[in-house]
């Protein structure tokens, strides 16, 4: 037994080494980590579901295997939780949303189907923005989840459980969602790392459906190498969603060790303009030096139709989701209301019954913007933009390897602060929304603290499927600086 | 400006299959109003020239064998209904 073993300054890598070498027994590490899941979990409030069960039944499987040869999966171990927008086969899936509170999906999504095969232990299901729809993980119809920096202030969201998770210690890694940012900015609020793949990297099968031409899964974890190793899992072709590539993945954790030097980083003027934290700029702006000492070659470059990102995702993002919502009608899953006399006003009552707010907000903006006499207005006016978007990254990319900005335009905000004003809301999420629109990967890691002690984040994007090169450029800051070794004080 | 009154919120609503309060109504008009004001900026550009873009990465059809593989058994299928009836979904009357 490891009593008194603090599991909060590990890696999911390191306590799989711990593990594989005996140092660590598996049922040990879910003890333990159940023990700091008892102690801070009634201030993060990170979890809607926890399956103590489940983890200590895989645990004692594990141990009663030999540590040897090739009998273990690339995850042996390692505590895990995911975002509750992703099917688990027996265990409840809500999103968040009242209108699935009691869903017990028949089958698991492809992502649980790879951490299982991987070993991996999972612990439970993380709390989100009802249906991933927002950035500070208050939209959730259950609970309120709060920053383990500053429990008065918000996760970010909509990954915000899972992030608050990593960052407290009572997940050692967490699968997140990113359709405008997440992944990145819970993972920039609460100091962990945050990947969001390139569209097609992962398979969205068994994923709740948002915004389907955006929606892309993710690891969060507590640094770029655990990233590397999760995405390692998780990548790959499934047929069951033919948006996945097929596209070879290579061996991240071997790729990622390279150094960068000679590499092309560019700096985009439109992410450092008005809006933008002054204490949050002067950390990027380090980093930027530490990246010049590896020498990296710096340029400034422009990434002219950013200006447009927020109002392009805001018609698209919301015209797929009322599209995909619609299939929460009342008839063979979800919330349905009591005593309605016909099938519409069935259909009707259980949908506005089952939705929070946000969400129908957003069915109506998306249904708005399909609707006859105004589609070409706004949704194909979108998807021309959104096109514009994309060239303005394939010519940067013609002129750098890697593009550095910051995640966030601020520190996690207070609970309640923009919840009055959904434009405001929106806005947060200025720096993640166009790598959602291009399809291109991104990353967030820790780059420093405010004199508030809140994290910052850092954000890197690449070319689509340069994960490998994301994830070194992002290893090569990591090893430099000890940002993302620091935990808060619960 | 975009104005966005209570009509256009009745019909996109039924649209959307909402049963919205009278105070949700009034929310959403000025709040999709102020959304899609913001929205407005996009006319700044001249996208004449342009293509849409409808997915992230190039996309042709992807197709598979037509074989049949064992589908999700009936009871399971049934296991989330909020109504059944033998094998099937109950739901409220359709026809009038």
């Amino acid at each position: 037994m490891m009593k008194g073993t603090n599991l909060s300054s590990l890696t999911g890598y390191q306590l799989k080494e711990k593990f594989l070498s005996g140092e660590l027994t598996a049922q040990g590490a879910v003890e333990v980590l159940f023990a700091r899941i008892d102690d801070v979990e009634p201030i993060v409030r990170a979890y809607l579901l926890l399956d103590r069960e489940g983890a200590m039944r895989k645990a004692q499987e594990l141990d009663a295997r030999p540590k040897k040869g090739e009998g273990l999966g690339l995850l042996a171990g390692i505590p895990i939780a995911i975002k509750d927008n992703m099917c688990t086969g027996g265990l409840k899936t809500t999103c968040a949303s009242r209108i699935l509170e009691n869903f017990i999906p028949p089958y698991d999504a492809h992502v649980v189907e790879r951490l299982k095969e991987a070993d991996a232990i999972i612990i439970g299901k993380t709390n989100l923005d009802e249906f991933a729809m927002g950035s500070s993980t208050e939209n959730s119809a259950f609970k309120l989840t709060r920053n383990p920096w500053d429990p008065k202030r918000i996760p970010g969201g909509s990954s915000g459980g899972s992030a608050a998770a990593v960052s407290a210690g009572t997940a050692l890694m967490a699968l997140g969602s990113d359709t405008g940012g997440s992944v990145r900015q819970p993972a920039a609020l609460c100091g962990v790392t945050g990947l969001k793949p390139t569209y097609g990297r992962v398979s969205r099968y068994g994923l709740v459906a948002f915004g389907s031409s955006l929606d892309q899964i993710g690891p969060i974890t507590r640094d770029v190498k655990d990233a590397a190793l999760l995405l390692q899992v998780i990548a790959g072709r499934d047929l069951r969603d033919s948006t996945s590539a097929d596209v070879p993945v290579p061996d991240y954790l071997k790729e990622i060790e390279k150094p960068v030097k000679g590499l092309r980083l560019g700096l985009p003027r439109e992410y450092f303009m008005e809006g933008l934290n002054e204490e949050v700029r002067r950390a990027v702006e380090e980093a930027v030096k530490v990246y010049k000492e590896l020498g990296m070659a710096i340029h400034e470059i422009s990434l002219p139709h950013t200006p447009y990102a927020v109002a392009v995702y805001y018609i698209i993002a919301t015209a797929e989701a009322s599209s995909n919502l619609a299939r929460y009608d009342g008839v063979r899953y979800g919330y349905r209301a009591a005593n309605t006399r016909n099938i519409i006003e069935m259909y009707s009552r259980s949908r506005v019954e089952g939705f929070g707010r946000e969400v129908k907000r957003r069915i109506m903006l998306g249904t708005y913007a399909l609707s006859s006499g105004y589609y070409e207005a706004y949704y194909l006016k979108a998807s021309k933009v959104r096109n514009l978007i994309r060239q303005d990254f394939s010519s940067a990319f013609e002129a750098v390897d890697f593009i550095l900005c910051p995640t966030s335009p601020t520190p996690a905000f207070k609970l309640g602060e923009r919840l009055a004003n959904p434009l405001e809301m929106y806005l947060s999420d200025v720096y993640t929304i166009p790598a959602n629109l291009a399809g291109i990967p991104a990353i967030s890691i820790p780059c420093g603290f405010t004199r508030d002690n809140l994290p910052i984040g850092l954000q890197l994007m690449a070319r689509p499927f340069e994960e490998a090169g994301l994830l070194q450029v992002a290893r090569a800051y990591e090893r430099e600086t000890e940002w993302h070794l620091r935990r808060p004080e619960l | 400006m975009a104005i966005i009154d209570k009509k256009t919120i009745e019909h996109v609503a039924l649209l959307a299959r909402l049963e919205l309060s009278e105070e949700e109504k009034e929310l959403f008009a000025s709040q999709l109003g102020n959304i899609l004001n913001y929205i407005e900026k996009l006319k700044e550009l001249d996208t004449s020239q342009v293509e849409p873009m409808a997915y992230a990465t190039a996309t042709k059809n992807v197709f598979r064998e037509d074989t049949p593989r064992p589908p999700l058994k009936l009871e399971e299928a049934l296991k989330n209904a909020p109504d059944k009836l033998q094998d099937f979904f109950k739901v409220p009357k359709v026809i009038e």
